[in-house]
This record gives structure tokens, sequence and C-alpha cells, in this order.
């Protein structure tokens, strides 16, 4: 169980900004989706946190204590990231090995039960694997090292459709067993959503939203019909987007649709997580 | 299999798969439905979420906690959802047949004789 505060931390990468003052709370044993654009900064998030990386100005407390170079508070955090940070002549049984001289709860025997369910040899060596296993290998070693927070970086990236089936049910399987603190970066938005209990969203560095997911959903709706109907319903509420296909047009709208309001000839839908992030995040 | 990926609250969905499941007599009343971490872990939902959905049921009393158990279905339960999805019928249905059928100019006669050969045939398969 442990709570990370980033505070007002900013990142600058030469003349980018990568982080502009996020300040926010990640509680413990809640998965959290931590969404955004391609380079909108939550990879440099996920490394300021996890010591990979170290922030221009703020700081992040690990269960009130500064992370910074500070490898007790950092032991409680295990990042999947996009790089393999072990030896690649390793085999996967050895790094296991490895993250368990880190991570002194990791767990060898389900790490191994892991491998056997998703036919990865764990007497293969980490630069032989494919970039579907060399994923499967880094996931099973983030749901076996047992630390209290846990940050799953494109966790499915090159997996087929089975074996993301598979990792979003060991991870909820393993969060049932032993709560953490998961956060799951990801593009494929709708494919994990039912497993996000909260949501946060980061947009050119900074913080857009943090919210449970269902308050996220019910952030907006859509209306249909004849385009001139959909502008006369929408003309004095606020738009997060519109699309136009002839005659017809969709207008998302930010709020909740009261029934009683809708005009006849028009119909309304809610929309989804992915939907809304997509309306949220374009520039 | 059910797919939690509609546009509706996850937590509602759960909690209607769980009702269509006593109505189809999957889970009979008095006995048992799955855990919430059960729930979870087969659908990929967060376990918050399914407790939830399970909780939106325990409020309505159609399922019961028996400590130390689990979850049952109480007695009454199907009749209680087959009364509230009468209801529904009304609401989602009989409502929507009758704008449709304003607008594609179908007198009141002629949607009765409809329905009675609606019901004819389905009699008949």
């Amino acid at each position: 169980m442990s709570v990370i505060e980033v505070k007002n931390v900013t990142k600058i990468y030469g003349k980018t900004v990568a982080l502009h003052d996020v300040s926010l709370t990640f509680k413990e044993n809640c998965i959290y989706g931590l969404l955004g654009r391609n380079g909108a900064g939550k990879s440099t998030m996920l490394n300021i946190i996890s010591g990979r990386a170290f922030a221009d100005s703020g700081e992040v407390l690990i269960d009130g204590v500064s992370a910074k170079g500070n490898d007790s508070a950092l032991g409680k955090v295990h990042m999947m990231g996009e790089q393999l940070l072990y030896n690649p002549a390793l085999k996967v049984k050895e790094m296991f090995k490895t993250a368990s001289w880190f991570y002194p709860d990791f767990d060898m025997d389900y790490a191994l039960n892991l491998c056997d369910e998703y036919k990865l040899e764990p007497k293969k060596k980490l630069a032989k694997l494919s970039t579907g296993y060399r994923t499967i290998a880094k996931a099973v070693n983030a749901l076996a090292c047992g630390a209290p927070i846990v940050f799953f970086d494109e966790p499915v990236l090159g997996l087929d459709a089975n074996h993301r089936d598979m990792f979003y049910k060991q991870l909820i399987k393993r969060y049932n067993e032993r709560p953490a603190t998961y956060v799951i970066s990801t593009h494929l938005i709708e494919e994990a959503a039912g497993l996000i209990e909260r949501a946060v969203v980061i947009k050119e560095g900074q913080l857009l939203l943090d919210k449970e997911a269902d308050e996220v959903r019910s952030m907006g709706y859509s209306v249909s019909g004849k385009a001139e109907d959909v502008d006369s319903f929408a003309k004095d509420k606020e738009l997060m987007g519109e699309d136009v296909l002839g005659g017809l047009k969709t207008a998302y709208i930010k709020g909740s649709l009261e029934a009683a309001e809708l005009p006849e000839g028009l119909s309304a839908e809610p929309m989804n997580l992915q939907n809304i992030f997509i309306h949220l995040t374009n520039s | 299999m059910a797919n939690f990926d509609g546009e509706k609250p996850i937590y509602i969905q759960m909690a209607e798969w769980i009702e269509e499941n006593i109505l189809t007599g999957v889970f009979p009343e008095e006995t048992q439905i799955p855990s919430t971490t059960e729930i979870s872990a087969m659908y990929r939902i967060n376990p918050a979420t399914a407790l939830k959905g399970v909780n939106i049921l325990v409020d309505k009393g159609i399922i019961y906690k028996k400590r130390g158990l689990g979850m049952f279905v109480s007695s009454g339960a199907e009749q209680k959802i087959r009364g509230e999805r009468k209801q529904e019928f009304f609401e989602k249905y009989v409502k929507a047949l009758v704008s449709e059928a304003q607008k594609l100019q179908i007198s009141k006669n002629e949607i009765i004789t409809m329905i009675e050969k609606g019901c004819d045939n389905n009699e008949r398969d």
C-alpha cells in the first residue's frame, strides 16, 4: 500500500517542455489509466516517478518521502517500460532472478506459472524473443514483482488479441489477490476501459483531468440528426467537437442530457471513454 | 459471453447481466452467484466496478449477502425483476413503437393487427 504525490513537477528536454507544473496524487490500491496523445508527457511522468529521469523542478513523494535517489522509496515502484532494462543475454528466468534482488516480494512460482500459460520458455534468452514475447516477458516480470506500485507503459505493445485479453485477465486476477497501485498507460483505451477505476489525462505536458472513470464517461454525450436541427439544439451548449456527413451532423456536447429537452428528430447517445478522450485532446 | 463494452456505465451493465441470468434461471433463487472477484476476472473489469454493480442489486433486494459465504439470489427476485422489466418494456418498446408507427402513418388498429400477427407467428414457431 503506497501513495505517490507528484508536486509541481516540470521537466524540460532541450527546448521542449515535457511536463509543466504537474501536480497529482495516485492513491493506494487503485487501477489508474494514464491517457494522453503521443508526446503528451506520459512516459516522462512515469520515468520521473520511478527514478529513471529527474524533474527540473518540483518533487515526487512516495509515502511522504522524496523519491529522488532514495532506494527504499524507489524499491516500492516497478516500471514496465518500452525499453528492456535487463541484459539481453539473460534468460527469461535469470531476468526474474535479477528482479527478485530489487523486489523482495517477487513471486517466482507465480512468474513461472504465467510463463507456462503464455507458452513463454523461461530458458530462452531475452535477445531471442519476438517483439510480442518480449512484451509478455516484461509484463510477467511486472505482475510478479510484488511492488506496491506498478507502472505499465504500453503493456500490450505488439501482442495479438488473445495475448492482450490474457494480460487484462491476469492483471485483474493479480490485483484481486494482491491489491497494489497499477498505472496503465495505453493507446488502446476502449480495450482497457473496464479495468480502469480512475483516469488521468495529460495534454501537452499538463494535467487535463483526474477523475473516476465513470465520471469521465458522463462528461459528454453526442447528438445526431439534420445539421440545422443539431446546430439549433447545440447553440447554447458547450461543444467538444462535431462530425459532418452531407446534411447530417453529430455534435459532441459537454455535460449531461436532460431527456426532456431533446427535440423530435434528433437522437442522443452517451460517449465512451475513448470518444471523450479523443474530443478532449484534439488540438 | 457477455461483453461489458457498451456505452452504458459498466456497473449498470453488470447489474443487468446478473438480473438477466436470474431471469433465465442460470442463477436460481436462494443459490450463490459468482463473487465480484470471479466476475471481475472473467470480464476484465475493475473489482470496484463489479462491487458497485452488485451493490445496486443488494439495495434493490434482488441479492443478499450471507456473511462469510458470498452473495445469494433472494427469493422472489425473479418476480421482482420481471415486474420491473415489464414497466421498462412499456417505456422502451411500446412508446418507441407508437412513435415510429406515427411517423409511418400506421393507424392504431393496424398496429394492433400487426401485434396479433406477430404473436400468432411466434406461437406457431
